[in-house]
């Protein structure tokens, strides 16, 4: 059995101290270890912007792509190798900006990827503009006089856009993050899971405390119910999206995998390629 | 008798002109005739002219012809469009129920035969394309018999006496034209062919073909003319082989996800054409400095942006060799024939794992639609080299929280591959400058080590790639090269024998491998030349301009077409000669 130790690496993450993104590298580890996988069963894919950095701090196979585009690598290489658990993982600008296409058809094709947003309201790595989480008035270097664009509901989108499992949480809080994350890699299909994650040096708005202030744990709310698809959208609405836990699951949903015609279980990477004549032939004999 | 003739049926699009040429040049096949088409048609699915050019040979043929021996017309557009490429004793056959009129000036033959109504006397009007291939194929000596195996391969599904009925009008449009022409036509009548039963394929076929035999088993794509049929072959057959087919949301999530495929040890590959291949740009760059392999087919048609889309054209060379930001290594192969794009798409998959590299396999729209007759594919020389993958289980231990260097500097620049899921062959994988354990790194040594070390490794392809460049050089020196790629192989081809009656001697080299650039070998056949002139479907000479900079040679020709049509024979022959 490995231990959250082994998904360590001797890399030093170039985050600035306090980014939320350090609990999100633990919880990761942490619930790796949890679901009883070994490092080499982990792919970590992701994509660019300071959150991007994370599968180069995780002891796993790491595939730091391009921006926005973590989640379509990720899904090609869990169609090559379903044994891998495959978490894919970026910014709210990687996800929800430039890569929100391929987030919204993920959540649509629902193949067995856990994708983790390190949501902190800004682009950090670009030092500091807005981004689609975003509140309206916001001030950044790119909205001097105040975001003048809506804050996008993503949790609310995922769910109507017909998602399998949607989960937020917040870095400060390692234990419920780690099990979320844990749920998400055991839900068989794909997972989104909203992490607010202050950027402590650019967003002077959100920070640890506003949010302490303002999320809700939905384990609060008397008689919440995550398998009710109303309930969810309805209480996401009345806390505006600031909730934070299991908010829905469907674990009848089945995954793109299980419904792809001929799909074996054994990872395709395994298969062997090569055609005999007897084959060969077949095929040729339809082209005469 | 004659040896070959060129057929062309035209109507609306979304009226079975399709399929009329599909089962007239199905059935030659099987009689053993060498064919060759070129559709054409509009970015629409009902309305429009549509028409399908078929030349039928007894020997191979790789070329439309410059003009036409029977044109088959569904409305009288067609006739208006099409009738100046028919010779001068020419026959059209047109279905009366229009009332086919003699164009102006038009001095070929015109036939009125009831189409529909035969059609629809014997069952149901859609069969009126059944009576019209009956009718011309009267005209070349066919008997119905020819039609026997494709009428029945076809409509068989729908019952016997559907499959009887197909043949009564074929046979009834064969009777009726016998009738109407008897004595009043000229010799239509092929020669007999070999009996020889060969492959019929348009190229996407070949290269989706190309993909299963050379092991790739997931394809990710968007669909794109002229590119689709790839995926739609693929999609048919890659279940029964364990993989499958994504239809992503844009080129982007193709390519990216054809990346995380590769990377994780499945061949896998996406295609498009060039608004698609603009999309996929950064992706290629990422395959590039990852070194994951990774095979893109970008199927030209007319550009820029929407350009023609459904036109022939090929001018996305500067595109696919220079497109990406940055420097990375890039291999670009360009089959000249339906066949060679088989062999192509193998070899497509071998170099992309053999070096790391992403490979675009180019085609045209001419290439890639068009429908010719291959001899039938050579099983032994598909062959699958995985180069420095490792597929072991378990690799020897790593030394405390050391990751395995994939990226490793080595002489070939080509370092050991391993999938995720091995036991200790962890390592990261980035588009960031990275170490030999693919960590980050901004330092200036190691950038320059892994630098030098990615573009090191194509360094040897253009000896190694089997025939860099088509070549038929048939003088010591030559009063002129013609060099071109893709589908224009054939039609240089067809001109060459008029030049050489002209009195020139004339070479011909069809570039095969457009990046990284045959150098040697084309210089060699350069030297020979008094003069050397590059064909190729685009404005500004793409090809000339990459040959001129590559072997120092500035007087270098061109011979450009960029209205949307392949090149004629004839446009070449004349462009040619008035060179000299
Ligand atoms: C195609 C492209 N456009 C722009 C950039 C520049 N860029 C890098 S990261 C980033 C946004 C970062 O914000 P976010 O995704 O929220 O991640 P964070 O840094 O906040 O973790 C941008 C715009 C890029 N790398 N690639
Ligand atoms: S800039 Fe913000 S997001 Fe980036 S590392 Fe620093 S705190 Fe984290």
């Amino acid at each position: 059995m490995a231990t959250f130790k082994d998904f360590r690496n001797n890399v030093k993450p170039n985050w600035c101290p306090g980014c939320g993104d350090f609990s999100v590298q633990a919880a990761i580890q942490r619930a790796a270890a949890n679901v009883g996988i070994v490092p080499e069963e982990l792919a970590v894919v992701s994509g660019i912007g300071c959150s991007g950095r994370i599968s180069g701090y995780i002891n796993s196979y790491g595939f730091h792509g391009i921006h926005g585009r973590a989640l379509p690598i990720a899904q090609g290489v869990k169609m090559a190798n379903r044994d891998l658990t495959v978490i894919a993982s970026g910014g709210d600008g990687d996800g929800f900006a430039i890569g929100m296409g391929h987030t919204i058809h993920s959540i649509r094709r629902n193949i067995d990827v856990t994708y983790i947003v390190m949501d902190n309201q800004i682009y950090g790595l670009t030092k500091g503009q807005t981004s689609p989480r975003s509140e309206m008035g916001f001030k950044t270097k790119s909205t001097p006089a105040g975001s003048i664009e809506s804050a996008l509901g993503v949790m609310e989108l995922a769910i109507s856009a017909g998602a399998g499992f949607v989960a937020q949480s917040f870095s400060s809080d390692l234990k419920e993050l780690t099990s979320i994350i844990e749920q998400g890699i055991n839900h068989k299909g794909f997972s989104l899971i909203n992490v607010f994650s202050p950027c402590v040096t650019f967003n002077k708005i959100n920070t640890y405390d506003w949010f302490k202030e303002n999320l809700t744990s939905l384990s609060t709310i008397e008689g919440y119910d995550p398998s009710n698809r109303s309930q969810a959208m309805n209480t996401l609405m009345e806390y505006n999206g600031l909730v934070t836990g299991l908010i829905y699951q469907d674990k009848e949903k089945p995954s793109y995998e299980s419904l792809v015609k001929g799909f074996k279980e054994e990872p395709l990477a395994k298969q062997d390629i090569a055609l005999d004549q007897g084959q060969f032939d077949k095929l040729l004999t339809e082209f005469m | 008798m004659i040896n070959q003739l060129s057929w062309k049926v035209g109507g609306q699009q979304g009226e079975g002109i399709e399929s009329t040429g599909e089962i007239f040049s199905m059935a030659l096949s099987r009689q053993g005739y060498y064919l060759y088409g070129y559709r054409h048609f509009s970015s629409r699915i009902k309305g429009g002219h549509t028409n399908n050019k078929i030349r039928v040979s007894t020997t191979a043929t790789n070329s439309i012809s410059d003009d036409l021996d029977i044109l088959v017309a569904f409305d009288q557009e067609t006739i208006d469009l099409n009738h100046h490429e028919l010779r001068p004793g020419g026959v059209i056959i047109g279905d009366s129920k229009f009332s086919p009129k003699q164009p102006e000036g038009c001095t070929a033959n015109l036939f009125s035969v009831p189409f529909t109504e035969i059609a629809t006397d014997l069952g149901t009007s859609l069969m009126k394309n059944m009576v019209a291939v009956g009718a011309s194929s009267a005209l070349l000596g066919l008997k119905v018999e020819a039609f026997n195996s494709v009428v029945e391969q076809i409509f068989s599904r729908k019952g016997a006496s559907v499959v009887e009925k197909n043949l009564q009008a074929i046979e009834a449009g064969m009777e009726y034209f016998k009738k109407e022409a008897e004595g009043s036509v000229g010799d239509f009548q092929l020669k007999e062919a070999d009996g020889k039963s060969r492959m019929f394929m348009i190229g996407n076929d070949a290269i989706a073909l190309g993909a299963l035999a050379g092991g790739a088993r997931f394809m990710p794509a968007y669909p794109i003319t002229p590119a689709s049929e790839i995926m739609e072959y693929l999609i048919k057959k890659l279940p029964e082989y364990g993989g499958t087919v994504i239809q992503t949301e844009d080129e982007i999530a193709a390519c990216t996800m054809a990346i995380g495929a590769n990377y994780a040890g499945v061949r896998s590959l996406t295609a498009s054409a060039g608004p698609g291949l603009s999309l996929m740009m950064e992706a290629i760059g990422l395959s590039g400095i990852t070194e994951t392999p990774l095979v893109i087919v970008d199927t030209q048609r007319g550009g820029p942006s929407t350009g023609l889309p459904t036109k022939q054209e090929q001018s996305d060379i500067f595109a696919m060799i220079y497109g990406t930001h940055g420097e990375i290594p890039k291999v670009v192969i360009t089959p000249s024939t339906v066949e060679e794009a088989f062999y192509d798409a193998v070899e497509a998959f071998n170099i992309a794992e053999e070096y790391q590299v992403p490979v675009i396999l180019v085609t045209d729209l001419a290439l890639s639609l068009g429908k010719q007759t291959v001899e039938p594919l050579d099983f032994s020389k598909v062959n699958i080299r995985r180069g420095k993958l490792n597929l072991e289980e378990e690799l020897p231990e790593l030394e405390k929280s050391a990751y395995f260097k994939r990226y490793e500097v080595t002489d070939d620049g080509v370092s050991k591959r391993v999938i995720p899921g091995m036991k200790n062959g962890i390592h990261h994988v980035t588009g960031v400058e990275h170490n030999e354990q693919g960590k980050p790194s901004e330092s200036p040594e190691n950038r320059k080590a892994q630098m030098d070390k990615r573009l090191r490794k194509l360094q040897e392809l253009p000896k190694v790639f089997p025939s860099p460049v088509y070549k038929d050089e048939r003088h010591e020196e030559a009063d002129l090269l013609i060099l071109g790629f893709n589908s224009t192989r054939g039609t240089i081809q067809e001109a060459i024998p008029r030049l050489e009656k002209d009195g020139l001697k004339v070479n011909h080299g069809q570039v095969r491998l457009l990046h990284p650039f045959p150098t040697d070998e084309l210089k060699a056949m350069v030297d020979k030349a008094k003069k050397v002139v590059v064909v190729e479907n685009n404005a500004t000479g793409q090809l000339t301009q990459l040959t001129k900079m590559n072997l120092s040679r500035g007087d270098i020709q061109s011979i450009l077409k960029y209205d949307g049509n392949p090149f004629l024979p004839s446009e070449i022959h004349n462009q040619c000669k008035e060179l000299f």
